[in-house]
Formats: structure tokens, sequence, C-alpha cells
């Protein structure tokens, strides 16, 4: 289902995002691309280049960017906005919630720089708490790709469904664990490892930690099970429901903040339907900061190493 | 001039559905309302393409209420010109009605945009003309915003980019009625030289007694010959108007008359001449 460890290649996911829109250039006419004049740093430029009557450049204004896009949809268009996800989540979310949500408007949101690994820019370009303020909306889908194979898959997947559709990934590039043939349905999640002893819920570049963990745990006797759950809203509780059966505990791992984002959806259920012992891994209640990716990840416990440690303590209690 | 007698009955209509309407649900804003029956009875009587047996007829023009808690006017256009029973009036912000406090597009025949926050409807307005060019369909857009609302400064970001892609086939218009919830909005924070604002942000500028519906066609006739720029109808209004008692009073933005007020209001309108009864 996926690529071996060795296998791995590294690629930024914003990559995967600029190549499913070029895709979608040639097999979708009613696809347009709006940027809020990030399109370098988003690889809209890549579509921008090769059909510019289809790219609109909306300058640095984020709330009329979205609502604009809304307008455009009411046309029949498809309207991709893209942006960092810290600008377009928080200035743009009254638009997002009343005008797109509300009006349940066909409208893709791409949020870039997701997660901590953002790195020098700091705090105020790291989206820590996008996932949670998307979730939140009813209408939303939320989508977090493991890696740019997936982000190009979801950036297309996403025009084939109608409504609001939110959708995030990184800067730098993570390991590309799966490969063209790798399955990919929005609202499914895919278990990219099965084991008895403990689940790891993951999304975005932690299902390649996630991963990480269970190969090296597997000779130690401790055994994994690693769910891709990439559709964060709607989750898909089947997958929930058989880990809080069949493993002792479930632990959940995202590049954003433990209050709301993917651990929360994953507690919400759990917590009301299969009570099973569970642990949310994440940026704790806290901004992110300056510095290489490599040590904020490691400074922020977003590691395999980190994860090992969770699982090991999880199992002992 | 027949014309614009068929236009003043219905915005006697209008009128009167507004305190009615108000009046049954208890609640909502009549005051801002009132100041823009003119300018909405002129756009779906005379001045728009739409057809009420088809509201999605793919060729109409759109009109997006971004003041939206101005709907009872509109749901009182669009009950009047035929996308709903007059009826279903009376259930204004009753559960279960279509017709929402605040407007929803997926609720009511008609209405285009849910709107009720404010300051997004012009950018909304300029994605459904951005499209329309893009796929060379020849439809006008019609864009009503309050005075008050126009502090918002997404409306500005709209603002710059309307102008900046030259949407001659977008108008705008402001309910210029000088009121907003707090007071005079000069008082709470000004907006003058208005005129200016706009021109300064490439945009033709017609200002208007937004009562008057000579002037009122005759601006929406000046926009459509207008090319290579967007217009924005600076409609100089009354909040509240046609109810003494309502005019010119920012408490009137948000409240409902009370059975005594209601009568008033009727007959102050021409209705109940006759002794009849509102019950």
């Amino acid at each position: 289902m996926i690529k071996e460890i060795s296998e791995w290649s590294m690629k930024p996911g914003r990559d995967g995002f600029g190549e499913g829109l070029l895709e979608l250039g040639e097999v979708q006419p009613k696809v347009v691309v709006m940027d809020a004049d990030l399109s370098k740093s988003t690889r809209t430029n890549w579509f921008a280049a090769k059909y510019p009557e289809r790219f609109i450049d909306m300058g640095i204004a984020e709330q009329d960017m979205l609502a604009t896009a809304g307008g455009l949809s009411m046309m029949g268009l498809i309207p991709y906005t893209a942006t960092y996800g810290t600008f377009v989540t928080g200035r743009a979310w009254d638009q997002i919630r009343t005008t797109i949500c509300y009006g349940e408007l066909n409208v893709k949101i791409a949020g870039a720089h997701g997660g901590i690994s953002v790195g020098a820019d700091g705090a105020t370009h790291q989206a820590l708490e996008d996932v949670a303020l998307m979730r939140a909306i009813p209408n939303m889908t939320v989508v977090v790709p493991c890696d740019a194979e997936e982000c190009k898959k979801a950036t297309i997947a996403a025009s084939e469904m109608y409504g609001p559709f939110y959708f995030r990934f990184g800067r730098e590039a993570t390991p590309v664990i799966t490969h063209e043939n790798t399955p990919f349905k929005i609202g499914r999640a895919e278990t990219f490892h099965d084991g008895e002893d403990i689940t790891v819920i993951a999304n975005g570049p932690m299902v390649a930690e996630a991963l990480k963990a269970a190969y090296i745990l597997e000779p130690q006797g401790i055994s994994v099970r690693v769910v891709n759950m990439h559709t964060v809203k709607p989750l898909d509780i089947s997958v929930i429901i058989k880990a809080a059966r069949e493993t002792k505990a479930i632990i959940t791992m995202e590049e954003h903040s433990i209050i709301g984002g993917l651990g929360g959806a994953v507690a919400e259920f759990v917590s009301q339907n299969c009570p099973v012992k569970m642990k949310i891994i994440g940026t704790k209640d806290t901004f992110g900061e300056s510095g290489q990716p490599d040590e904020l990840l490691e400074a922020f416990g977003l590691t395999s190493e980190h994860l090992i440690e969770e699982i090991k303590n999880i199992l002992k209690k | 001039m027949n014309d614009i007698n068929f236009l003043k009955k219905i915005a006697l209509q209008v009128r009167k559905d507004i305190v009615e309407m108000t009046y049954h649900a208890g609640s909502g804003h009549p005051g801002g309302s009132l100041s823009a029956v003119e300018i909405m009875v002129s756009l779906y009587f005379s001045v728009m393409k739409v057809d009420p047996k088809n509201p999605d007829w793919e060729d109409r023009d759109r009109f997006v209420l971004s003041k939206g808690h101005a709907c009872p006017v509109l749901y009182s256009v669009l009950a009047r010109k035929g996308f709903f029973s007059p009826e279903d009036l009376k259930t204004l912000r009753k559960f279960g009605s279509h017709l929402q406090g605040h407007p929803s597009r997926l609720k009511t025949p008609g209405v285009e945009v849910s709107a009720g926050s404010l300051g997004q409807g012009l950018s909304v307005a300029n994605g459904i003309a951005i499209g329309a060019k893009m796929l060379n369909k020849d439809i006008r857009v019609y864009c009503l915003m309050g005075d008050g609302e126009i502090q918002e400064g997404s409306v500005w970001e709209a603002a710059m980019t309307a102008g900046h892609r030259k949407l001659d086939n977008l108008v705008a218009i402001v309910d210029y009625n000088n009121l907003q919830i707090d007071g005079w909005v000069e008082d709470v924070k000004g907006l003058a030289p208005l005129a200016d604002k706009w021109r300064s942000f490439r945009w033709h500028v017609i200002g208007i007694d937004g009562h008057d519906f000579d002037q009122i066609l005759s601006a929406f006739n000046e926009a459509e010959q207008t090319k290579g720029c967007p217009t924005v109808i600076l409609a100089e209004t009354v909040k509240g108007k046609g109810i003494s008692f309502m005019e010119n009073k920012a408490e009137w933005h948000g409240k409902a008359p009370n059975r005594q007020e209601y009568i008033e209001a009727l007959e102050e309108l021409g209705f109940l001449k006759g002794g009849e009864s509102i019950d």
C-alpha cells in the first residue's frame, strides 16, 4: 500500500499542491486559482504561468479573497484560494463561516505553511490552530494530507466533491511515503501498518514519524498500528471503533495544537462511544518560535523518538 | 409616468409589509429596511432581469444584500415579485420559517447570498462579476450596503478589487441614511467625503435622492452606460422613511413596533382608513 522506508524520498507538501493544480488546469476548466501575494511560496505560480486567464492575484487581502471566491463559485466555477494557513483561517474566518459555509459554497481553501516546521519565520507564520478553527464550522471538510503525493491527490479530489473544503500542508520537504497507487478517498482513513498493542492515529508529516516508531518498536516486541487519518472532518469512525476494540490504547499525533485538532476530534468520539486510554500528541497550549525545522520538531515533541516514549508510557499504565 | 406610479404603489405595499412583518416577529430591523424601499423596488420591478418562476435561471442579474439585517425589505420585494407567497412574510424570524432573521440563500427562494455579518457582500458581488466576465455572460450585479457598514475594512479591500479589475458589470449602492445603531454615522465614525473615497478607489460615483424613483432609475441607467470602471450610487435616504415616528431615529434600527405603533404606522401609510381591524 505504501513505500518501503528505504524508498522514501523527500518533497514539500506544497509541491504536491502545485502539481495537483497543474493537473486540474488541464482536466477541469472550471477551476480558478486565487492567491494573496504569496503565489511563489504556495506554488500557485506554477498554475498562473500556464493558465494566466484562470489565475487571480487578489493582493494582500485575505478577507476579500475568500468572499470573492464565494461569488465565483456562485457562477459555477471552482475557486481554489491559497495563502498561509494562519492568515486564511484567522483573518478570513468570518468570511469562511458566514459567506462560504453557511451559504454552502463550493470553495476550496488551501492553507500553506502548516505546522511548526515552517521554521525561521516563527510563531506568526506557523499554523497551529487552523484545523481547530476550520473543524468547528458546519459544512466544512478538513483534510491534512500525509505527504506531497497525497497532497496532490487531495487537491484533485477536492474538485470532485461539492462544498467548502480546507486542506493544509507544510513548507519543508518531508518524507514521501505513499505512491501513485496508494488509495486516497476523502473521509476514509487508511491503515498503513497493522498492529495489535496500540494504535497511533496521525496525519500530515506525523504519519511518517508514526511509521518510523512502529518499525523501531516491532523488533522490541511492541506491535503498533498506524492509521493515516488525513480527513479530520468527517472522521472515519469505523477505524477508530476498530482501534478501540482491538488495541489497548490510542495515541493521536499531529503538527497542530493539542486543542481542537485531530486529537480533539478523535477524543470527542472515543470518550462518548468507545472509551479507551488515549494520549494526544501535538504542540501544547503555546505559540511556536523561530528555529530550524528539525530542532523545532524535536523541541515541541513531534518526533518518532518522543512518540516511542509515549507509547511505552501508556502501555506501562 | 405610469411606470413610476406602479413602482410607488408597490413601494407603499412593501412599507406596509415591513411594518407588519417586524410587528408579527416582535423583533427585526425596520429602519434600514424602510430607507431602502425605493431602491429595492426599482431593482426588482424595473432594472434587473429576474424570473420568479425560475429563481436559479442562469442568465439572471444578481442582487447581493450585504446589509443583511435589512432582509425585511428584500423578503417583501421577493414575495411581491412572486418568488414565494406574501402569506409567508408573517413567519419572519419564527422557528421553522424560511425567512430567517438574516438572509440564508439555502432557505429562501430568490435570496442569492447568506449575509448578516457586515462587510462581505461587495467581495461576493465582485466574485460574481469577475466570474460572469470569465464566462462571457452578459449579466449585471447589484450590491446594497449600509453607510455604517462601510466602516468595515473589508469593504475597502473589495472596493480596491472592483476598481482594479474595472468591473463595469457591477453596481454598488450605499443606503446613505446617516444612522447606525449607536447614533449618527458622522458622530460614530464619519464617512465624509464619501464620494471622494470611492473616486479615489477608481469608481464612477453617482449621488441621488434615494427615495426619488426618477433619480434612481436614471442612476441605474447611467451605471449601465458607464464602461471601464464600476459604479457606486450614493443614495441619500431617511432611516425609517415613511413612518414619521421612526424617521431619523437610530433606535428604530433594530426594534419592532408594538401594537399601538403598528396601528399608527398603518394609518400613516393610508391603510386602516375604512376602520378595518389589524387582526
